[in-house]
């Protein structure tokens, strides 16, 4: 009953965010595009990162791979089509790099991811000025700011519907599990490491849906705009405040903090990225479970200390117990 | 050509050497994985510059100040950020989440205070910008400066290390962080110690690297990710393995550079990440784990 009118209020608001389109100026739109972009991006990187405690920062690697394959194929192929292949090269890429540490400790994970989008920059770039001999793309798609939008809040659904179906699969199940304790999750037969591939690869191949989605709106593309580090870092932020492991956190933390943010850049543009990391900072100090982990905390406080750790973070699960040596 | 190429790829790589051996001692020590570590070093390279402009001194004497500043700067960064988490975590898996976390903020506040000093440009300063014959080679001299340098400041520490009965301590809370006290080791003090000392050669591994390269204020996160995958080459906290690794990423480097294409380096050094995460994720030097 609780499940039905869950379903029921969040399809109602979807309904109505779809009409505002009809009411909105232009900047309007805008800033809605923006937001259900970010709330998509967290929610999608909570899907992952925050139900395994694998901290990515590739975020924009696969938001550009999405919007870089737009601006390349998009004289070429039929609209449908370029999405389908973006978000084919996002699941390859995604693939490999599962394949190649997730069967590893974090930390591999972690390194892999951090460099991941200036490898890819720089591939693209070599490629454009070698190969094609030329740096930075057109794109021109009869789509207006409208049919993005639209576009975006159906992927956004998407997203939380896959989300929401995960956490009561087999697949969350196995995932709780491995969060808890991944030699317990291995004797009971749980394959580890396909589980972890499986749950990236869909959380990547939706980030790079939101890449290819939101390139329309930029007219001119680089690798340098495209693949824009903030966007990891805004999309990390936003969930942690919201509580990456939970349905609606990442979109909790992300609606809030988009404004803030986009006040911030357009009255502080040269200390934004100042701004930004002493905020990180904060959150992560103050708000290790994001605001959605503080509220159940809150309602359940006569809940013993660590069974309430345990089930409300798996985001802390583990990251990586390397052997040290002197 | 070949001799040129060895060359500038051997001081590439006494660099980086350099470098990884600051994040592994913080890595293996303090246990905390420092992703602003990058920024440390071209904080202390901004610093060079400036020594080296305004003041007219010679970068190395910035060595002398700037070395004891990124210690001062890493102790602080360990007191105010890292031991609260560190309390908070009583160590482990999540300590090591929150590390990632925090540094990574703090990787965005350090960066953005040097694009507010210096801008986003391209920066370089010329010193003992001569030529110098080894092997028929012509090389410039800042570069075999660095060289030393690197050679010099890294081959000292792994001496104190490995030699001293201090290092000997700082070793032991590498290896058991949870024995070490037993032995009458301070293993919270020794944290902070090593996190600071890495810093000491981040700042080092700064100065080295503006006297022969050109950076950006936003360079840093090149070098915290080339700085890992070494670390990772060689085993965490292996100082040996550091060495050694450091060396073959900038050899590799610079050969990809001059006979493939100079767009394709970091393309090099993922392909040799790559290949020791599928073949020997413990490290070069490392153990088989169990």
């Amino acid at each position: 009953m609780k499940t039905i009118i869950g379903f029921a209020v969040a399809a109602i608001a979807f309904g109505l965010l779809a009409l505002a389109p009809f009411y909105l100026d232009a900047y309007g739109i805008g800033l809605l595009i923006g937001m259900t972009g970010y709330v998509t991006l967290a929610s999608a990187w909570g899907l992952f990162s925050g139900r395994t405690g694998y901290v990515s920062l590739a975020t924009v690697a696969f938001f550009g791979i999405g919007a870089y394959a737009v601006a390349a194929l998009n004289e070429t192929l039929p609209y449908p089509v370029i999405l389908l292949v973006a978000a084919g090269i996002g699941l390859v890429v995604a693939l490999i790099v599962g394949l190649a540490t997730l069967r590893l400790a974090g930390v591999y994970f972690v390194i892999f991811t951090f460099g991941l989008a200036e490898l890819i920059r720089q591939l693209v770039t070599w490629f454009e000025t070698t190969v094609t001999g030329t740096l930075g793309r057109y794109i021109f798609l009869p789509l207006g700011p409208e049919h993005i939008y639209w576009q975006l809040l159906a992927l956004c659904a998407v997203t939380l519907l896959i989300t929401w179906w995960v956490d009561r699969s087999r697949l969350g199940m196995a995932l709780r599990v491995i969060a808890d304790d991944e030699v317990v999750a291995s004797h009971i037969g749980i394959d580890i490491a396909r589980t972890k591939i499986a749950l990236f690869v869909i959380s990547a191949v939706l980030i790079t849906l939101v890449g290819a989605i939101q390139a329309p709106r930029w007219t001119y593309v680089e690798p340098a705009i495209v693949f824009n580090p903030t966007v990891s870092f805004l999309t990390l932020i936003m969930a942690l405040l919201g509580g990456a492991a939970r349905l609606w956190g990442p979109a909790l933390g992300a609606i809030p903090l988009f404004i803030l943010f986009e006040w911030l850049s357009a009255n502080f543009p040269n200390h934004y990225s100042i701004l930004l990391g002493l905020l990180f900072i904060v959150i992560v100090f103050l708000l290790p479970r994001g605001v959605v982990g503080l509220l159940e905390r809150l309602r359940a406080p006569s809940a013993p200390l660590d069974q309430a750790a345990g089930t409300s973070a798996p985001a802390q699960g583990k990251a990586a117990s390397q052997e040290v040596r002197g | 050509m070949l001799t040129t190429t060895l060359i500038a790829g051997l001081v590439l790589g006494g660099t980086y050497a350099l470098v990884a051996m600051g994040l592994t001692i913080q890595y293996g020590i303090a246990r905390t994985m420092n992703l602003a570590y990058g920024e440390t070093i071209i904080a202390a390279a901004f610093g060079a510059y400036l020594i080296h402009n305004t003041l007219g001194v010679s970068p190395i004497l910035g060595l002398v100040l700037l070395a004891p500043a990124g210690f001062a700067f890493s102790w602080i960064v360990y007191g105010l950020l890292m031991r609260p988490l560190v309390r908070r975590s009583k160590g482990g898996a999540v300590l090591e989440i929150d590390s990632i976390l925090a540094t990574f903020g703090l990787l965005f506040v350090i960066q953005g205070v040097m694009l507010v000093g210096f801008g986003g440009n391209y920066i370089s300063y010329n010193y003992m910008n001569f030529g110098v014959d080894i092997f028929g080679a012509t090389v410039a001299a800042n570069r075999l400066l660095a060289f030393v340098l690197a050679l010099v400041i890294g081959g000292g520490l792994y001496l104190l290390l490995t030699r001293t009965r201090w290092g000997t301590a700082l070793r032991a809370v590498s290896v058991a962080p949870e024995s070490a006290p037993l032995v009458g080791i301070d293993a919270d003090r020794a944290a902070r110690f090593g996190f600071a000392l890495g810093g000491a050669l981040a700042a080092c591994g700064g100065v080295v690297v503006s006297m022969y390269q050109t950076f950006t204020a936003s360079s840093g996160v090149i070098f915290t990710m080339k700085a890992l995958i070494v670390v990772i080459m060689g085993g965490v906290g292996n100082l040996a393995g550091a060495l050694s690794a450091g060396l073959i990423l900038g050899l590799v480097e610079t050969f990809v550079a001059s006979y493939v294409s100079p767009g394709l380096t970091l393309a090099a050094v993922y392909l040799i990440f790559l290949a020791i995460l599928l073949w020997r994720p413990t490290g070069l030097f490392g153990k088989a784990r169990r």
